[in-house]
């Protein structure tokens, strides 16, 4: 690696010698400030920018090397309104990549429109953030786990620019540990954990004075090589987000050994560099938090939360050393109405595009936006650029599919966490179809079971078994009729019992015999009614095994109403003759012995007739 | 008017009967499924144990890559270096009936995973296998023993042991396709369709390609057929119940892979062949006998017998020359384990190595069946008032499931359901006698004599439904009979015929006596809710890949298994072959996706024994049979740090034991003081010094400082030593898996081996100190 850059330089110097002086501006003041303190590198450069020439010049150069440019991952120019203003209100300047002509090769040049066009004399100050992944290399680049972990980081100490620097200096910030070395040229001075170089006074353009600094640096370098968010929109009331991450560790390599019991003991000597613990900041109100990977949950997790943020610690399976990996998911749902907004006839989400943990670098972000089925006009608007394209998902119960709208993203920092909008045309009614669906689906079910058992789906309607089916649903329907006319005789003894309890309480001898006639009329008819189903009976072939049985309850039932009129006429003849209890008892006696007996009878036959 | 009204009624009454029975089965169903998601609730939806991983990962390959492939597959990833034909030698009913769920579950859009579907398939098969008990016990006794059964084996302890969700094992469905297999023989052996009979046939299909105890239902069913020609219950219906099942039957069977022609070659299958052609004999007879005057008939059978005896013994001859070729005799070593119990701990001790092979204690029936146990034998008598084809059916399949239970633990599943069935048709019987005796003594019940029958009878179902069910409804049970003849009884005050009524029952019980003892059967349905309830919540819920323990400070889990693998499946090459005890080998593919030399499917002795030999071999050569077989990391089970009781070295005699039977150089003794198994000081040298006693115990007396092993409760006999041929690559958080990777062979260097060694040493130094004084920008 440090061949290759060094490859690098030389083709600057030999460049430089031919490069004609671009423009008329000059760099009256460079600040450089580096935060090496995490394994992102943050480069803040504050540039006072002059005119000295007399065209009006609107835009401004700055170069970085081919190498660092393809490790850079956020660039950003602020004008800087002096001290009294607070950064944010700054209105970030548009900043896009140019290539100019004559200028040396191996350099990216990003162009800085300023506001308003610097006359000749004027000054502009303003401030760049650079934000570079992988900038930090391991070295050595394999550690055993007793190790700590030493990285170096490249700059030069000299502001690379194709204008003339009067003025600049640089400081380089690193973590709270030990230093193992750094370039020393001069004006370099170190201040706790500090670094500083320069002043260095009136340099002509692409100056270059390379500088390596080589310390300990134990914070984790955990990088997502792939992280894939699936941001998806329920108008029920939810945005579901999943996330999938692939994590690496990116520092120096584990040797291999891994002694739990070295890490268990002194966990902050042994295993320094390890991965221990990642914590997410979800939106406040995030619900139905979970982390797992493909072979089921993870337990070493935590959450809490308050009305600001919602906070998820959460533990890898295993202490990551130096170029172990892990896969994981974590899920939340997050309420609907704090991130989907309506404007005129379109609704749009408005969501923060990064992962929500810290510190973690992302070689490759996709980000996937499932919008409801039957969305259409979407359109996205993203504060950077993004590769875009379209795909459809089949979800619960989905007919078309619903549209999904997909970013891609490479080398993605915190600072990209900024908001983007999805912008598409939905029909509130369209949330009802997939309810409404399952309804018909139900009704239509119970529909055809109705239908089912309705309907007669025997094949043959002549085949002799389907006729005898036939014929004994009518026979047992006649047999049903016939116990329940018997049943009614049988209410009607009971009635006429009844009626001589009465007549032994109110001694109503008249009331008595009208009823004992009239119930006899019923009886008549009801017997009257038996016929035609005996008559049936008798006839159908299907009810032989049945009929005596019916014929003989039939016999019984006249039997016993006989022997009741008979009991009935007696007791009230004796009543009428003003007989005595005791006799009228004995003479009714027997006959109601019988009858008890016959009722009996009738009672099983009954019973026998229902089995069959 | 009147009459049209009451038929009315008594068909709205059945109307209601069947609705009513059907909500109740539903509800049983709900009940099978949701008794089931203890282990989802209080752990994780997550497969189970060690074989439902392997049917996990065969579910994943078919869902990926189709059925076509699915019966090709080659799998070079277990076994190394022999691989194994999974299409070939796989049950694939589980896989199958999984596989097409998740395929019409997302072809409907549901976008379910694979995994999520293997989890619930079980539980919702339990609710199947009830519904079948239900159809099963109706054919035997009728609808309301039917329900209990069901209801009983809704949560019967033992099925619950094999279903919970996540336990994706044969078992899951097969209990069901037993059932339903047993209820449409029985189906047609009352009916005498060929409708039911090619159903049957079908259902004995998917129990072959199910599991490999369909051998069970292919014997049981032979013996029920002699059962009935034997006892004169020969019938045509019997001949259409038996004949299709056995032609087709074995037709498809043949045509599963794992079986093919051991359907009609090996001895397990005999019976019903030989049954077969018996059953033809018989209705030949039948047929003669129908056509022949019976003098002619009497000549016609002593002309039989004396040809048929001579083809009898020629036949016979054959078949004893074919099955006495063959050393097992024509019998699969499980079999014949079953049939003689000491077999498998005589001659195969990979299959008794298996707990689930052994004896089970009397303390597991009680445990499993509960009080099924005591209700069995009621149940058996009541199957003999009045004996029926079914019944005895019934009969012979607890007597039979009795027996095998009590050879193999596992095979408690197959009493299960019998026990079930035979409680039911006792509980409902109770329950029957019991309500009808206090009907007909409570005075004015026995008003419209036939309305208040069926219904008190349907209704006595019912309540007794509901008392099995929760006890909360007994109160209910109790209030809702005497609410309702309060009534009654106030509606008729006085009646004549109540004498009557009560002589025409002869099986009547004193009134108390029956109150009481329905009280005393709704206590023992209580219990066996409750046990049932405590079984699947606390004895058979956990997954046993995460453990946990509760301690003062609250729950502890102990996700050590998947640590490891999830380490092996991110940190190591995709080829690495891992070496670790059989146990662990469906849980390493299927988890971590490596190669491993051995798996829970002990086809190959050998091969399980090469690698006990080296767990049980000095650290060299265990790395040289490790290296012959190309393995690169070594992965033991250790519990001695959190007290863990089955890891590997309780495990250890096994290894040996079977490791010994194939490499005579292994000998048990040498492991065992004084025939004492020990890792204490008292151990001895070879014990100490093999592999797995080094690889458990690395390291370990720099935990405590005494090493003391809280599994077997004693400090290790040699505390202190180095590994030479291997190194600790991985352990987990409570060092329960470690992982170690084989050392790369040394640099053969001239000279005397210990100078060489001191010599790499400061080399490597060396190395290391160069590495460090060389700056990157000098």
């Amino acid at each position: 690696m440090s061949m290759g850059f060094r490859f690098d330089l030389l083709l600057f110097t030999i460049a430089l010698l031919s490069v004609p002086v671009l423009s008329d501006l000059i760099l009256s003041k460079v600040d450089r400030r580096v935060d090496l303190t995490s394994q992102i590198v943050r480069i803040t450069s504050t540039l006072k920018v002059e005119n000295e020439g007399t065209d009006l010049v609107s835009e401004v150069l700055l170069a970085f090397p081919d190498n660092q440019a393809k490790k850079l991952a956020h660039l950003v120019a602020t004008p800087n309104e002096g001290k009294g203003k607070t950064k944010s209100s700054a209105v970030s300047l548009p900043v896009e990549v140019v290539q100019p002509d004559g200028m040396p090769p191996a350099l990216t040049f990003y162009s800085v429109s300023l506001p308003k066009g610097l006359g000749k004399g004027d000054t502009f100050t303003l401030d760049v953030l650079a934000v570079f992944t992988h900038a930090l290399q391991p070295f050595p680049e394999k550690i055993s786990q007793a190790d700590i972990q030493l990285v170096v980081f490249y700059e030069t100490a000299h502001y690379l620019s194709p204008y003339m620097v009067k003025v600049q200096s640089l400081s380089v910030k690193l973590p709270d540990a030990r230093i193992e070395s750094f370039t020393k040229i001069e004006n370099a001075k170190i201040q706790g954990s500090e670094i500083k170089y320069g002043p260095y006074e009136n340099l002509p353009p692409f100056s270059y004075s390379p500088i390596v600094v080589h310390f300990e640096g134990n914070q984790p370098f955990a990088v997502a090589q792939e992280l894939e968010r699936e941001l998806e929109i329920s108008h029920w009331g939810s945005v579901q987000v999943t996330e999938h991450y692939n994590l690496i560790h990116g520092g120096a390599q584990s040797k291999g050994e891994f002694s739990r019991l070295d890490y268990q003991a002194r966990p902050y000597i042994r295993g320094a560099s390890a991965v221990r613990r990642l914590v997410a900041k979800l939106p406040p109100r995030a619900h139905s938090v979970y982390y797992r990977d493909e072979i089921g949950n993870i337990s070493t997790s935590n959450l809490w939360g308050d009305h600001k943020k919602t906070e998820l610690v959460i533990e890898p399976r295993y202490p990551m050393f130096g170029g172990w990996r892990t896969a994981f998911t974590i899920g939340y749902g997050l309420p609907l109405q704090d991130f989907l907004f309506e404007s005129g006839k379109k609704r749009y989400l408005n969501i923060s595009f990064g992962s929500p943990m810290d510190e973690v670098v992302i070689d490759t972000l996709i980000v996937k936006v499932v919008l409801p089925e039957g969305s259409r006009d979407i359109s996205v608007s993203a504060p950077f650029p993004v590769k875009q394209w379209q795909e459809t998902k089949l979800s619960h119960l989905d007919v078309v599919g619903r549209p999904v709208i997909v970013l891609e993203k490479t080398n993605v920092v915190p600072e990209h966490n900024q908001y983007f909008q999805v912008y598409y045309k939905f029909n509130s009614l369209s949330m009802f179809i997939e309810p409404l669906m399952l309804i018909s689906g139900y009704f239509l079910l119970f529909v055809a079971c109705i239908i089912y058992t309705h309907a007669d789906l025997s094949i043959s309607k002549s085949s002799p078994s389907y006729l005898a089916k036939l014929q004994w649903d009518e026979v047992q329907a006649a047999v049903q009729q016939v116990q329940n006319i018997i049943s009614r005789c049988l209410t009607i003894h009971d009635k006429l019992e009844a009626s001589l309890r009465d007549l032994s309480r109110s001694g109503d001898v008249q009331a008595c015999k009208a009823a004992r006639k009239a119930f006899d009329g019923l009886l008549k008819d009801l017997s009257k009614d038996l016929k035609p189903l005996l008559a049936f009976l008798q006839s159908s072939p299907q009810a032989a095994p049945i009929l005596p049985k019916v014929e003989d309850l039939v016999a019984k039932e006249r039997d016993l109403q006989e022997k009741l009129m008979v009991k009935h006429s007696t007791v009230v003849d004796s009543y009428e003759k003003n007989s005595g209890r005791r006799e009228t008892e004995n003479r009714v006696a027997s006959q109601q012995q019988k009858i008890t007996a016959l009722r009996q009878e009738v009672d099983d036959l009954f019973e026998i007739i229902d089995e069959i | 008017m009147e009459g049209s009204e009451t038929s009315k009624g008594t068909t709205l009454r059945y109307a209601f009967g069947n609705v009513l029975s059907f909500f109740i089965l539903v509800l049983i169903g709900v009940l099978a499924f949701s008794i089931r998601l203890f282990s989802v609730i209080k752990y994780e939806s997550v497969i189970h144990e060690f074989d439902p991983y392997f049917n996990y990962r065969v579910t994943q390959f078919l869902t990926k890559n189709g059925i076509y492939d699915f019966w090709n597959w080659f799998d070079d990833r277990t076994w190394y270096p022999l691989g194994r034909v999974i299409g070939g030698t796989v049950y694939p009913g589980l896989t199958l009936t999984a596989g097409s769920i998740w395929w019409i579950v997302n072809s409907l859009n549901i976008p379910l995973s694979v995994e999520t579907v293997c989890v619930f398939t079980a539980p919702i098969f339990s609710a199947f296998a009830s519904w079948a008990t239900y159809l099963l016990t109706k054919e035997v006794k009728g609808a309301g023993a039917g329900l209990t059964a069901a209801v009983l084996l809704a949560m019967v302890p033992s099925y619950i042991s094999r279903s919970v969700a996540g336990s994706y094992d044969n078992e899951a469905v097969a209990i069901f396709a037993l059932i339903f297999t047993f209820y449409l023989y029985i189906k047609t052996l009352n009916t005498g369709s060929l409708f039911y009979a090619t159903l049957n046939a079908i259902a004995y299909f998917y129990m072959v390609c199910s599991w490999g105890g369909y051998t069970f239902i292919i014997n049981l069913i032979p013996m029920h057929v002699l059962l009935c020609i034997v006892t004169g219950r020969f019938s045509s219906r019997l001949y259409i119940a038996y004949c299709p099942l056995v032609v087709l039957g074995t037709l498809l069977a043949a045509l599963v892979p794992v079986v093919g022609f051991n359907a009609v070659m090996t001895s397990e299958h005999f019976a019903s062949f030989l049954v077969f052609i018996i059953i033809h004999v018989v209705a030949v007879v039948h047929y003669i006998k129908g056509i022949l005057s019976p003098k002619m008939f009497k000549v016609a059978v002593t002309f039989v017998i004396s040809i048929g005896l001579v083809v009898g013994f020629a036949v016979l001859a054959v078949l004893v020359a074919m099955v006495a070729s063959s050393p097992t005799k024509g019998w699969s070593g499980r079999s014949l384990s079953l049939l003689d119990p000491t077999y498998a701990s005589k001659y195969i001790p990979i299959i008794a190595s298996v707990s689930e092979h052994q004896p089970p204690t009397w303390p597991s029936y009680f445990m499993d069946i509960n009080v099924l146990a005591f209700l069995v034998p009621a149940g058996i008598v009541a199957c003999f008032s009045p004996l029926s084809d079914a019944s005895s059916f019934a009969v012979l399949y607890i007597v039979t499931s009795v027996y095998f239970s009590g050879v193999m633990v596992r095979l408690m599943l197959v009493l299960a359901p019998a026990a079930c069935i035979m409680s039911g048709i006792a509980l409902s019987g109770a329950f029957d006698v019991f309500t009808r005796s206090i009907k007909f003594q409570l005075p004015g019940v026995a008003g419209n004599s036939q309305t208040d029958a069926g219904d008190s009878s349907s209704d006595s179902v019912v309540a007794q439904k509901d008392v099995v069910k929760t006890e909360k409804s007994e109160d209910a049970v109790k209030e809702r009979p005497s609410k309702k003849n309060r009534k009654k009884e106030k509606e008729h005050v006085e009646k004549p015929s109540v004498k009557s009524q009560i002589k025409k029952r002869l099986l009547v019980l004193p009134l108390e006596a029956s109150v009481i003892a329905i009280l005393l059967l709704v206590l023992l349905g209580a219990f066996y809710v409750v046990h049932s309830v405590w079984a699947a919540a606390e004895a058979y819920s956990a997954p046993s890949i995460v453990l946990t323990s509760y301690s003062n400070d609250g729950l502890h889990v102990f996700d050590d298994f998947r640590e490891a693998y999830a380490w092996l499946s991110h940190n190591t090459e995709v080829d690495d072959k891992v070496a670790s005890w059989w146990d662990y080998g469906y849980q390493t593919t299927a988890m971590a996706n490596r190669t491993v030399i051995v798996d829970n499917n002990t086809w190959n002795n050998t091969h399980i024994a090469t690698v006990g030999t080296a767990m049980s071999s000095p650290e060299k050569a265990a790395w040289e049979i490790f290296d012959s077989l190309d393995v690169k990391y070594v992965l033991v089970v250790f519990g001695g740090l959190v007290g863990y009781p089955s890891d590997d070295i309780n495990k250890f005699l096994w290894m040996v034991r079977i490791g010994g039977g194939v490499f005579p150089h292994i000998k048990e003794p040498d492991y065992l003081r004084d025939g004492q198994y020990r890792i204490d000081s008292e151990a001895t040298p070879t014990m100490l010094n093999c592999l797995m006693y080094k690889l458990s115990y690395y390291r370990f007396v720099e935990t405590d400082g005494k090493a003391f092993d809280r599994v077997r409760r004693t400090e290790i006999g040699k505390k202190y030593f180095k590994l030479t041929h291997f190194e600790e690559v991985f352990t987990t958080h409570h060092w329960m898996v470690r992982i170690y990777k084989l050392k790369p062979p040394k640099n053969r260097i001239r000279g005397k081996a210990k100078k060489s060694k001191s010599k790499a040493s400061s080399t490597s130094s060396k190395k290391r100190s160069g590495s460090k004084n060389k700056n990157p920008w000098h």
